[in-house]
């Protein structure tokens, strides 16, 4: 049986770009808090997204869910899987919410012709915003345990943390979702995120 | 057995319980993995089609064999196949017949916003709207017996938020179905005029009768809130949205009454009017066209819609909530940055980059596009690509271009040449009917059909070129170069070339420019994204060697994400899968690629 101690509800939002892993963040995510009896909606926007560009995964829970879709100002928790994505997206922040970003930069194409310019000392403007940032160091985190790719899990172990979730066995979902010669590799890198922030 | 599912996932887990036999499809986004998921049910055959025509088409035949038989499409695809859809309407249904229509309000990948409820209505086609993963399941499932009881295929009407949203779903098991009887009935399914004049007025009868079920169907029902002073009437995700925008206040819970439409068409006249009776100021909440709105009004009831909310993009629901109670979001965290944008962009080592490079040196061609991964060749620094209308058009538009541009002044003429540009899967899609119009016609446009062995923008789907089917076995692969010759191009001018070999290209595009009848270069090299491809090139990437470079940043103009200047040309590796368009273009010799291929 399913033990509830209280009525969870929460709004995530996972905002990266392609091929960052956002997607199976979120399904683990969400595959966590259907198991603890939580009515839980997810949605993605992918598509041309595979082509370097802009990926948001919204996962909202609680005791009913209607919208599968965060409203702007309403997040909890916003994961930003790239510094600049947490900027494009930080109008859906709930004031007094958490902000998770990783410290990492991916620079879009108009960057890289010079067209645009990667904004400088984001980390610090959004310090001087937002009350609780979480800066994850994700990528090297998941580069010194031995693969790079396992920095959205890293991150996730972070949201869990922001999110006070931790009392959900993530090593067993992670189990059911992760091929098995991943895992342990992924399981480290959840702790990471998790004692991380 | 509960299960977290997209509504793609669970219209394919509805049909098959509901003992679909066929199912059909082609690919687009947002519809793509509802045949993906079904290719998973051995009992049901399912394809993928040449294209959506071909697809409904097939379904419609399984139907009148007594099959329950689907088909799938993106909204735009319901336009390629509206010829079978209409007149299926006349013919009717023997096995059930679902016809999907994934629509995508706020565009997020696709060429326009049409809202195709109003195909429901133009071919009087019952029509049903889930608004989660349940209904899809659900809906799916009583929509093959509604189809034989009703004998009419069904509109199964979703959105991308629908599609592509992961909602909690009970499973049911697979009921088989026996086929129906097949009875020979010319008058009923050979259309011709007379026939269809027949079946025309039997269909009036039938819209009656479905205005009755609608009127009174567990699909349409009222939610009566504590008070009558607001009432919404929704269908779809925007149901989701309407009741997330009121329930989730505290002081709003429970007071707002809502009519929630699962079939919206017919609309339930009746049940709309015993609504409104009630009601004292009525919304309706829809994404796109006033579709509701415009029948309410008609019933001569007032109600708000399009004065309170966008006709544009997604609706969601703090747009709902500031129309109908007047809340505006409150304040939130703004960062003084303007984030530079992130549009798609053509992967590295993608095989379109090198004939888009090849032809931005030519200044007086014009070029028409297609849809799939190489509308990007739109984008900057290439910005090859003039204009992109539908499939196949980047045959035929180019056609059309050729034929205009040959009316300039011959002394001055800017534009000396019409290229057009199509990818393999749509070239099999819509762009063979082009070719043969080109080559009858005796057009002069040059026509580059990119082949990358793959269906790439949405997601890797098995195409006519591939040699596989949708379940991933061995099939004939139609060879390209032969079929343009079959289409009357002749052989000398079909050129086949490398993608990553930029001499070929060129010395292609060089051809093609000055042939005076129609010419066609196939450009190969698979998606750099498939699997196996990037398992045997993952030991290769292209390195800059300082002492030669001089920081021309000419390799930057074949905008590859892997390439940046910071002081120096960097190239990074994990990105790289050393395809050395960028080594090609250099002209110190300043990039070299490391490493083989690994068979």
């Amino acid at each position: 049986m399913t033990e509830m101690k209280a009525v969870r509800s929460g709004n995530i939002l996972l905002v990266g770009v392609g091929g960052q892993g956002t997607i199976l963040a979120s399904k683990v995510l969400s595959e966590g808090l259907l198991r603890v009896g939580c009515d839980v909606k997810m949605s993605e926007i992918h598509g041309m997204s595979q082509r370097g560009g802009s990926v948001t995964t919204h996962v909202r829970f609680g005791g009913s869910v209607y919208s599968p879709v965060i409203c702007e100002r309403e997040a909890d928790i916003l994961v930003a899987f790239e510094k600049v994505e947490a900027v494009r997206w930080l109008s859906y922040m709930r004031p007094g919410g958490t902000l998770v970003v990783n410290d990492h930069e991916i620079r879009p194409l108009s960057v890289l012709t010079g067209a645009a310019v990667y904004p400088g000392d984001i980390l610090e403007r959004l310090r001087g915003l937002v009350p609780d940032v979480r800066v994850v160091n994700a990528a090297r985190i998941a580069s010194d345990l031995g693969n790079v790719k396992a920095q959205n899990i890293v991150l996730l172990g972070a949201l869990v943390r922001g999110m006070k979730l931790d009392d959900i066995d993530w090593r067993d979902v992670l189990k059911e979702i992760i091929p098995q010669r991943m895992y342990d590799l992924n399981a480290r890198a959840f702790e990471a995120g998790q004692s991380s922030s | 057995m509960r299960r977290i599912m997209t509504g793609n996932e669970a219209i394919a887990r509805g049909a098959w319980e509901a003992g679909c036999h066929v199912a059909v499809a082609y690919p687009g986004t947002p519809s793509s993995e509802i045949l993906e998921n079904m290719a998973l049910y051995d009992e049901i055959d399912s394809e993928w089609s040449t294209n959506e025509k071909v697809a409904l088409e097939i379904a419609s035949g399984a139907s009148i064999a007594g099959a329950r038989a689907l088909s799938a499409m993106k909204h735009v695809g319901l336009n390629v196949a509206a010829d079978p859809f209409f007149t299926m309407s006349y013919i009717g249904a023997n096995g059930g017949l679902v016809v999907v229509t994934a629509d995508d309000p706020g565009l997020f990948s696709s060429q326009n916003e049409q809202d195709n409820r109003w195909y429901a209505f133009h071919a009087k086609t019952p029509m049903l709207e889930p608004s989660d993963s349940q209904e899809c399941l659900d809906f799916v499932k009583d929509a093959f017996d509604l189809s034989e009881r009703f004998d009419v295929p069904f509109l199964f009407r979703v959105t991308t938020r629908v599609c592509h949203s992961k909602t909690i779903v009970d499973l049911g098991e697979r009921v088989e179905r026996p086929l129906r009887s097949y009875e020979r009935d010319p008058a009923r399914r050979v259309m011709t005029p007379a026939a269809a004049k027949g079946r025309r007025y039997l269909m009036e009868e039938r819209e009656k009768t479905l205005s009755d079920f609608s009127n009174d169907c567990k699909y349409n029902y009222i939610e009566w809130g504590s008070e009558r002073e607001i009432g919404i009437i929704s269908s779809g995700i925007s149901y989701q949205y309407a009741r997330e925008a009121i329930e989730s206040l505290p002081q709003m819970a429970g007071r707002v009454s809502y009519l929630k439409l699962g079939f919206t068409y017919p609309l339930p006249d009746e049940l709309i009017r015993s609504f409104a009776d009630e009601i004292m100021r009525i919304y309706v909440v829809e994404e796109n066209e006033p579709y509701i709105e415009n029948f309410v009004k008609q019933l001569g009831i007032p109600c708000l819609g399009r004065d309170v909310l966008p006709a544009v993009d997604e609706l969601g629901p703090g747009l709902v909530r500031r129309a109908i109670l007047g809340i505006e979001l409150p304040e939130g965290y703004s960062a003084d940055i303007s984030p530079p944008p992130r549009p798609p962009v053509l992967c590295p080592g993608c095989s379109h980059r090198g004939i888009f490079y090849a032809m931005s040196k030519y200044k007086d061609i014009v070029v028409s596009g297609d849809i799939g991964c190489y509308t990007l060749g739109a984008m900057p620094p290439l910005g090859v690509i003039d204009s992109v209308i539908c499939m196949g058009a980047g045959v035929s538009s180019g056609i059309g271009l050729a034929k205009a541009f040959a009316k300039q002044p011959k002394d001055g003429a800017k534009v000396k040449k019409i290229f057009g540009v199509i990818g393999d899967s749509t070239f099999f899609h819509s762009g063979i009917t082009g070719l043969i119009d080109a080559v009858v016609n005796k057009s002069d446009m040059a026509l580059c059909i990119l082949d990358n062995r793959v269906t790439a923008m949405t997601g890797h789907q098995q195409n006519p070129g591939v040699g596989l089917t949708l379940k991933g076995e061995k099939t004939v692969a139609v060879d390209l170069r032969e079929l343009c010759v079959a289409c009357g191009v002749r052989p000398e001018n079909v050129r086949t070339a490398d993608s990553y070999d930029m001499k070929d290209l060129e010395a292609a595009l060089r051809d093609a420019y000055s042939a005076k009848e129609i010419f066609v270069i196939i450009a190969t090299q698979p998606c750099a994204l498939i699997k196996d491809v990037m398992r045997s090139r993952s030991g290769m990437y292209c390195e800059v060697d300082e002492n030669r470079c001089v920081k021309c940043k000419i390799c930057m103009k074949v905008g590859c994400p892997a390439i940046s200047f910071s002081g120096s040309i960097e190239i990074e590796r994990p990105m790289c899968n050393g395809c050395a368009i960028c080594a090609q273009v250099c002209p110190k010799d300043a990039i070299v690629r490391v490493g083989e291929s690994i068979d």
